[in-house]
């Protein structure tokens, strides 16, 4: 129990720009808690619900391992630390913010996070060995949103239906 | 008045929680919109300010609304923006997470999650290019940025080592005056 709750307060306190790369770290290969193919599509449910991802996402990892308690117990887990950090950042952000080395810092760090998303995402393709159908509907939402900018509502309202609707047509064919 | 203003960031933030489909970052925009334009409780240039502290604690990208709390209403605001934006959208994923769970032999359900694993990582590569166009403004931070996605890859090790060398790097190479 405090396992789940351990686990989600680190992916909360290392979770600098977005905490899905953190979350994929420690679920997937820290505590090994789920596989990859399993946080997969834990985080897809989490997407495609309204609410924020990982924050989903966590709720339904802390029920399935421990019920509704383990469910709480992973969403404070997730929300403490960084609540905590944010009041504290609040208040004296104002006098930190024009110090030029703490500005250098946050560049760092916000060119490091995203190159912590990218690379865990990178790495979840290579694990998952997507077969053709999943690589185009991969590739079409990276298109849709990474690259054109579309609407994230739109683009999963058009995607996931076609995605699911091409594995259940795939499997009714073989 | 108080009371009014919590009231008003409880039903705000759950009613924008409740479109965030794909997640939080594909409602920043609206949040703006309500906070800014439709509300009036911040100009453009606070908002701003505001959105950078969110960027520069860890933790969930629904932050940005615990700190409007927080601008708004203090520590109580604080709270209730965080669990308005975060409450009804995870008692809908507690329900679907069980759904799925007791109906796991059902033949949409195998389906359903195997049709949405691409979505989920074509979603985490978009968010991974939109952040880092962001914040890779100069030859140091797209250099940060690629070595940490190589590394990532590459290695298993915990996240800790890239952000604080990607923070490290930076702050040398301001020191050294090698960039802004």
């Amino acid at each position: 129990m405090s396992e789940l709750f351990l686990g989600f307060l680190k992916i909360g306190l290392l979770g600098f720009g977005g905490v899905a790369a953190v979350a994929r770290h420690v679920i997937v290969e820290d505590r090994a808690w789920l596989s990859e193919l399993e946080y997969a599509s834990l985080l897809g449910i989490g997407q495609v619900l309204p609410g924020a991802n990982v924050v989903n996402t966590s709720v339904m990892i802390g029920d399935r391992f421990q019920g509704w308690p383990g469910a709480l117990l992973s969403l404070a887990g997730l929300l403490a630390m960084p609540l905590v950090v944010l009041s504290g950042l609040a208040m004296f952000y104002e006098r930190f913010a024009r110090v030029p080395e703490v500005q250098a810092l946050m560049t760092g760090l916000a060119a490091a996070a995203a190159g912590l998303v990218l690379g865990s995402a990178c790495k979840m393709v290579r694990r998952l060995k997507p077969t053709r159908l999943a690589l185009l509907f991969g590739l079409s939402a990276l298109l849709a949103v990474g690259v054109l900018r579309l609407p994230l509502l739109w683009t999963v309202a058009v995607l996931a239906p076609l995605s699911v609707g091409a594995v259940l047509w795939q499997r009714r064919a073989s | 008045m108080k009371g009014g203003i919590l009231w008003q960031l409880a039903v705000t933030f759950a009613s924008v929680s409740m479109v965030a489909v794909g997640g939080v970052v594909a409602v920043v925009p609206d949040i703006h919109r309500q906070v800014v334009d439709v509300l009036g409780w911040m100009d453009d240039a606070t908002f701003a300010n505001l959105f950078a502290i969110s960027q520069a604690a860890p933790g969930p990208n629904l932050m940005i609304v615990s700190i409007i709390g927080w601008h708004m209403a203090g520590f109580a605001g604080l709270l209730v923006a965080t669990v308005a934006m975060a409450g009804p959208a995870c008692l809908l994923a507690f329900c679907a997470g069980r759904v799925l769970h007791f109906q796991a032999d059902r033949w949409w359900v195998g389906a359903a999650k195997a049709g949405l694993v691409p979505i989920a990582v074509g979603l985490m590569l978009s968010s991974g290019l939109v952040t880092a166009r962001a914040a890779d403004r100069d030859a140091l931070t797209v250099t940060i940025t690629l070595a940490v996605a190589l590394f990532t890859f590459f290695s298993d090790k915990n996240p800790l080592w890239s952000l604080a060398s990607g923070g490290a790097v930076a702050v040398l190479a301001w020191r050294l005056g090698l960039a802004v």
